[in-house]
């Protein structure tokens, strides 16, 4: 994909005949809501360009903006047509602000956009996500430790050691979590400049990267998640 | 010009307020009461009472009167078990589960959403007396935990009663809309609010008047109820145990006690200790001194159970306690001073020099707010001028899929309206429904969430399996009710979809449910028809009034214009009196009167629109389409006519 400018029909008000810029939701002659355009992605919604470093303040500055001119509240006696717009605009900012202001979403979002696939939160019916190359070995020591933690809880057993161990590798991979939180941040940086640069084969290394930094963060959160519960419960 | 009420619609109570100029007040009933207990007795066929004459009904004929039925409100069998043990339902005996519950009152069968129509009835009457017009719309409140099937129910509720929903509101963020209008600043603030029988905690971010909820917890079966249902069973255990008989089974025993109990509650939150007295049937008297430190052990089990929802709260909000910069308290049950030191201590208020805010009414605190936010909707004044309310879906949205666990696809505490779009496909060559099982809750299997509709997608092109790809979009409104759309991408064709509300009742069925049915007091007919007699009256003679201002006027001949003035001063006098036939009549000779001259102002209209003026402002003028027998002025309420 060698520009991010998405292809763009010109479009006009419904009501004024006025020209809209892209994924335009208020006519900037009349101020009336517009209909949603099918082609509207979160970054448009924004107005801002697909990279992975934003201003948050400046996104919630942009949300609050846009809310005071889409809400529903604002539309309860327009005409229904209008309030469904109002409805359908609405839900689109609100969906886009969520995604983009937490920035793990956003390159979630991002890389989704760019055609990439992630695994999924939970894998297909509850099945397993596969386990980082380089960590088949701790994972499946850590596996084994929460196996014999459950055997022992259900039968009223406590081992100070084993405890001790699951602590000591729940620390380890929450290191582990950092490092790859660091290698993620780079990634957004790199990223940005590839975009700046117009270097589309540089950005498809990055996609690529990012994908699997995903995955391991994503692998290694619910691991870390399952200790926590077995060691609470 | 209000013509959007703001109601709380509580488990315990309720209220109806408005916007009087800038300030929203609680409108008070007959009896000069703010509250309306919401107790509906039904005696006998046809007849209704509600509040607090129903209320003396608990103690003659305990099975003609329900009370608290919010805790039914789109809820099945299988959710009240819980209720039933506590409370005095009695439930139709032929409900199955999965069935909209039925509620046994004599010989009748009512809904929840029919009983709390009653109860809404009652306010809008209240309003419509006080205000002198009608009364036709109204911002509900409803629990913020509360899900999409009681959501629903409470929407439903309103349009038996005649009412136009047009919002529901969560009551915590009304609060927080009540309070925020006379302090706008800026910050955190966190409503705890404990009512007669649900918890809420919301916290939300106050910005130059945008009220965004970030997170927002509770529970539906925790409140002021489940305070002196512990109360009841400890007198009733008492009884059993010096008198060996078990008045369970007496429910006018039961129900005396359970009014002791409540008066005691109160006394004991300004008191350190309260007697209850109930007259047995046998002529013997059950006394007993209850001290606070009593009371506080035997209810800090119930308040306990708050803490739980405020610490997730936080959690979700991504905030430590220090971070709350307001606290506000909310409910009938805050009043109890061991709420207050829990709250003290939840968010280490004392410890930072501050108090919770307690200024407003707590039992009315909610209906003000709602009346801020029909006011908001009603497109505001100065008063109202920037606030925007942002709130949230209180549970996480999923679909069920392959093994019964749970996709998510709108994660709890989103901003609402917020939407999530997924596909389907087929898993037969030729399949053409695909049944979808959509559910609301945190758990991870279908099964232990909330079952919210199943789907039908019907008419999908027969084609090899797989090969379809079905778009449904899910959509949470600004009242936290979803709506569901479907397309085939590939035929481009609009799946049809069925969608059998869980618990819920069908358009159809809430048709049939429509209070003016049922409706037998003929006086109250009478006096609405006079009302909205009135309002046309008024209508159409402020109409009047604007005419010469018009270029029109001016076309028509002396005595045309003579005939206006007549007539509208005949209009005038017989909009004071009760007869409805002369004053329905009046209205008439005064359309007709004024019909040349509103041919030649929509004539006047539609020639400036063709001088390029453009089609929407010549809409305006026009109006939205002939709004008969006024063509030319659009419903307008006028508020001089109010008090």
């Amino acid at each position: 994909m060698p520009d991010q400018e998405t292809e763009s029909v010109a479009a006009s008000c419904w009501s004024c005949g006025a020209s809209l810029g892209t994924g335009s939701p208020i006519c900037s002659s009349c101020g009336k809501v517009q209909a949603t355009s099918a082609d509207a992605d979160y970054f448009a919604v924004f107005e801002l360009s697909r990279k992975l470093n934003i201003d948050t303040k400046a996104l919630e500055r942009g949300f609050y903006k846009l809310s005071r001119k889409l809400h529903p509240d604002l539309y309860a006696q327009a005409p229904v047509q209008e309030q469904q717009w109002s409805l359908d605009q609405s839900s689109l900012l609100n969906d886009a602000y969520r995604a983009l202001k937490d920035p793990v979403r956003r390159t979630e979002y991002l890389l989704t956009l760019e055609g990439m696939k992630l695994e999924p939160e939970k894998g297909d019916a509850g099945k397993a996500a596969r386990a980082p190359a380089d960590l088949l070995e701790e994972v499946f020591e850590l596996n084994m430790q929460l196996e014999e933690m459950r055997m022992n809880r259900k039968m009223g057993e406590d081992d100070p050691q084993l405890r001790q161990d699951l602590v000591n590798a729940k620390d380890q991979f929450e290191g582990q979590l950092r490092d790859n939180d660091i290698q993620i941040q780079n990634l957004w940086a790199a990223w940005d400049t590839a975009v700046d640069a117009g270097d589309p084969s540089q950005q498809d290394q990055l996609k690529t990267q990012m994908v699997a930094s995903l995955d391991r963060r994503r692998y290694i959160r619910n691991l870390v998640r399952d200790v926590n519960e077995t060691l609470e419960s | 010009m209000t013509s959007i009420v703001g109601i709380d619609l509580g488990t315990t109570n309720s209220l109806v307020a408005y916007m009087q100029g800038e300030q929203p007040v609680v409108i008070p009933g007959e009896d000069g009461s703010n509250l309306v207990p919401s107790v509906v007795a039904i005696p006998e066929p046809k007849t209704v009472i509600v509040g607090h004459a129903a209320r003396a009904h608990l103690t003659t004929t305990p099975d003609k009167v329900i009370y608290s039925a919010k805790r039914l409100m789109g809820r099945g069998l299988e959710d009240i078990q819980e209720e039933l043990a506590l409370f005095p339902f009695r439930i139709a005996e032929d409900v199955q589960p999965g069935e909209v519950l039925r509620i046994q009152l004599g010989d009748q069968q009512f809904t929840p959403p029919e009983i709390s129509a009653q109860v809404l009835r009652r306010l809008k009457k209240n309003a419509e007396r006080y205000l002198g017009t009608a009364v036709t719309k109204a911002v509900i409140t409803v629990p913020a935990y509360f899900n999409d099937a009681q959501r629903q129910a409470t929407k439903d509720a309103g349009r038996m009663a005649g009412l136009e929903v047009m919002r529901l509101v969560n009551e915590p963020t009304a609060a927080a809309l009540a309070y925020g209008l006379d302090r706008q600043k800026d910050g955190i603030v966190a409503v705890y609010d404990l009512g007669g029988g649900t918890f809420d905690i919301s916290i939300l971010k106050l910005h130059e008047g945008i009220f965004e909820v970030i997170a927002t917890n509770g529970d539906t079966h925790l409140g002021g109820d489940d305070i002196d249902n512990l109360l009841i069973a400890i007198a009733l255990d008492d009884l059993h145990g010096d008198l060996n008989v078990d008045y369970r089974k007496h429910p006018e025993v039961v129900q005396a006690i359970r009014r002791e109990v409540i008066d005691a509650k109160i006394a004991l939150s300004s008191q350190q200790m309260a007697r209850i007295s109930v007259d047995l049937p046998d002529g013997k008297v059950y006394r007993r001194e209850i001290t606070r430190e009593q009371f506080e052990q035997i209810i800090q089990q119930v308040i306990d159970r708050t803490k739980g929802p405020c610490l997730q709260a936080l959690k979700d909000a991504d905030l430590q306690p220090e971070q709350i910069d307001e606290v506000v308290l909310v409910g009938g049950s805050t009043r109890i001073p061991l709420v207050r030191r829990l709250t003290d201590e939840l968010f280490h208020l004392g410890a930072r020099g501050k108090k919770p805010h307690t200024e407003l009414n707590p039992d009315e605190v909610v209906a003000l707010g709602a009346a801020v936010q029909a006011h908001i909707l009603e497109g505001g004044s100065a008063a109202t001028e920037d606030m925007l309310l942002l709130d949230v879906t209180p549970l996480s949205l999923g679909i069920e899929a392959l093994g019964g666990v749970v996709a998510k696809i709108v994660q709890r505490n989103s901003t609402i309206p917020a939407s999530a779009t997924e596909h389907f496909t087929t898993g037969v060559d030729g399949q053409t429904n695909v049944a979808i099982h959509v559910v609301q809750g945190e758990r991870e299997l279908a099964k232990d969430c909330r079952s919210l509709a199943r789907f039908d997608l019907k008419g999908i092109p027969p084609m090899t399996a797989g090969l379809p790809r079905i778009e449904v979009k899910f959509l949470i409104d600004a009242n936290g009710i979803l709506h569901v759309s479907a397309r085939e991408q590939r035929s481009g064709k609009e799946a049809e979809i069925e969608v059998k509300p869980t618990y819920g009742l069908t358009d159809e069925q809430v048709e049939t449910m429509i209070l003016d049915s049922f409706d037998n007091a003929e006086e109250d007919f009478q006096q609405r028809q006079l009302i909205e007699a009135r309002n046309e009256a008024n209508t159409i003679l402020s109409a009047v009034e604007k005419a010469p201002a018009n270029a029109a006027w001016n076309l028509l001949s002396d005595e045309e214009r003579s005939q206006i003035a007549l007539v509208s001063e005949e209009l005038r006098l017989l909009k004071d009196g009760d007869n409805l036939e002369l004053l329905r009549a009046g209205t008439g000779a005064l359309d007709k009167a004024t019909r040349r001259f509103a041919e030649l102002m929509m004539e006047g209209a539609v020639a400036s629109a063709l001088h390029g003026e453009t089609m929407e402002s010549a809409g305006e003028k026009l109006g939205e389409g002939p709004t008969a027998p006024h063509p030319f002025a659009p419903a307008e309420i006028k508020r001089d006519s109010a008090e």
